[in-house]
């Protein structure tokens, strides 16, 4: 019997070896770098410094701008889309949800491409209107992940609680707001999870569509080019503080489900 | 009657706005137009240069064979990681599943610029080897292989392993002939999430790739840059292909677990 469980439990050992190795091992080697100068010294130059450049900060500002207006206009197309889906009655609804879903799971370089087509023809020249590109493109590239979330939380939803709401009086509004709605936050929350970090770091989508500011994960990438590793780190591990800060603020409040594994 | 016309006209504006884009550009990839907008002649010529241009089959077979291969490897080890997480102790279980959560929670730069750091920076791995490259995408991977073998092994019938070990079967042979078939549906949906994850990949693969090596999203990026138009023109034929490849597997799939409710149904 003692041999039987042992036998078992030996099996995680090569994955728990390999976070070791390329999880936790990468993060404290980052932190090390961050809080290094060149010479190997402690130093902490890189954290203040990225606190007092104007423009570090401002690249700061500017994805959360991104991310917020991103994660918005995500959020006021998905909802509607997936709550009219989830409490359909259409027989079709699972299909009509499959093709909210295909978009992710094409490649995300090439749909940017075929959205910056579709702005060149309408505006012209697509550095002109920087900030609303921006947010078009990773609405585009992000939407199906705020949808998927919100919709399974929503057609989980226990009927007759809102049969009950009616019956105790409310209106259909009223019913909305103080049932569905609060009910349906889990998934919204972890559709915002989902949108709102990608979007502070998916430099490419800007690069693409012609805009030159940086947003936090362009800094990453310019340090990367210049082989600056410290303060790529630091960024990398203020990126890392943001990520937890937002998690614990939505741990256990989330749908699970990511990045649509529940498909097949 | 108008409340359900609001209702449909919502789903369309959304459903317009995620595909008007992927099909207008497969419509314009079957023409010789080389902008969208400048319609001409219908012509296959898009498509040849996609298939014969070297570097272009060279670009996609290699993101394939990366895909699958690190897939393979984020399945394995996914899959052993969660059965040996499952039967472990309480604290070496929850150990392994907070650090699994760091991918997946992680922004894909940092992942990517961190484990560039590990080995090519401080352990001076070269990133022509594919060393890098091959452990960031099991990185990105396996803790998604992991999540989706996790809530078959808890739905699992315990029972049915005890049975097998009573009736003579060794340990290994009851986990091969008894736990794996219970939890292939996990192990495949993790198999084909992680061949996406990699092949949607940029930024880990842009910080680990050997230099003379290209994904198609890292070919992409670059293209788009250098606006070599019959190049442009025939990644648009590229995303027609994946587009028409990724509805007909997400259909198939669909269509094959329909039939298994179905007939579970029947029973």
């Amino acid at each position: 019997m003692k041999k039987m469980k042992f036998s078992r439990k030996i099996l995680g050992i090569p994955y728990a070896v390999f976070l070791l190795l390329f999880v936790a091992a990468p993060l404290f080697v980052l932190l090390y770098y961050a809080f290094t100068n060149g010479e190997g010294r402690f130093t902490t130059a890189n954290l203040t410094g990225f606190f007092s450049d104007p423009n570090t900060l401002g690249t700061l500002f500017y994805s959360f701008g991104i991310a917020v207006v991103t994660t918005g206009v995500c959020l006021l197309l998905a909802y509607p889309a997936a709550y009219i889906l989830a409490t359909s009655k259409l027989k079709a609804k699972s299909v009509l949800m499959m093709l909210f879903i295909i978009p992710m799971w094409i490649n995300f370089s090439l749909r940017i491409t075929a959205l910056k087509e579709i702005l060149t023809w309408m505006e012209g020249n697509l550095a002109c209107h920087p900030f609303l590109n921006t947010v078009i493109g990773m609405s585009y590239d992000f939407l199906p992940f705020m949808i998927l979330p919100i919709y399974t939380t929503i057609s989980r939803l226990d009927g007759a609680l809102l049969e009950a709401a009616r019956d105790l009086g409310a209106g259909e509004a009223q019913a909305f707001l103080k049932v569905t709605l609060p009910l349906s936050l889990p998934g919204i929350i972890s559709g915002v999870s989902m949108v709102f970090l990608p979007a502070m770091t998916n430099y490419v989508v800007l690069d693409m569509l012609y805009n030159s500011t940086y947003i936090m994960g362009s800094l990453i990438g310019s340090y990367f080019a210049a082989y600056n590793w410290h303060g790529g780190s630091m960024i990398a591990l203020i990126l890392l503080a943001v990520i937890c800060l937002f998690t614990l603020f939505t741990s256990g409040m989330e749908e699970e489900n990511t990045r649509g594994g529940t498909l097949l | 009657m108008i409340h359900k016309i609001w209702k449909s006209a919502v789903v369309v504006v959304v459903l317009l706005f995620l595909y008007l884009p992927i099909l207008v550009l497969s419509v314009y990839s079957f023409t010789d137009a080389s902008n969208i907008g400048t319609f001409r002649e219908f012509s296959i010529e898009n498509y040849v240069t996609l298939f014969t241009t070297p570097e272009l089959v060279r670009m996609i077979l290699g993101t394939i064979a990366l895909a699958l291969s690190a897939a393979a490897l984020a399945t394995i080890l996914g899959t052993l990681g969660a059965i040996g997480a499952f039967y472990s102790k309480k604290g070496m279980a929850s150990a392994i599943t907070t650090l699994n959560q760091v991918p997946v929670v992680n922004a894909d730069v940092v992942t990517g610029f961190s484990i560039c750091i590990l080995l090519v920076v401080v352990l001076g791995v070269s990133k022509d080897t594919f060393v890098p490259l091959i452990a960031g995408h099991v990185t990105l991977c396996a803790p998604f292989v992991f999540l989706s073998v996790i809530p078959k092994l808890k739905q699992m019938d315990s029972s049915i392993y005890e049975a097998a070990l009573d009736l003579g079967a060794t340990p290994a042979a009851a986990l091969v002939k008894v736990v794996v078939p219970q939890i292939l549906p996990g192990i495949v949906s993790g198999f084909a999430l992680a061949v996406t994850l990699s092949l949607d990949d940029y930024f880990v693969a842009t910080y680990t790739k050997p230099a003379t090596f290209d994904t198609i999203s890292t070919y992409v990026v670059n293209a788009t840059k250098g606006a070599q138009t019959t190049i442009k023109t025939a990644l648009w034929a590229l995303s027609t292909v994946l587009f028409l490849a990724v509805t007909l597997f997400v259909v198939v799939m669909n269509v094959r677990a329909e039939k298994r409710n179905k007939e579970r149904n029947s029973v």
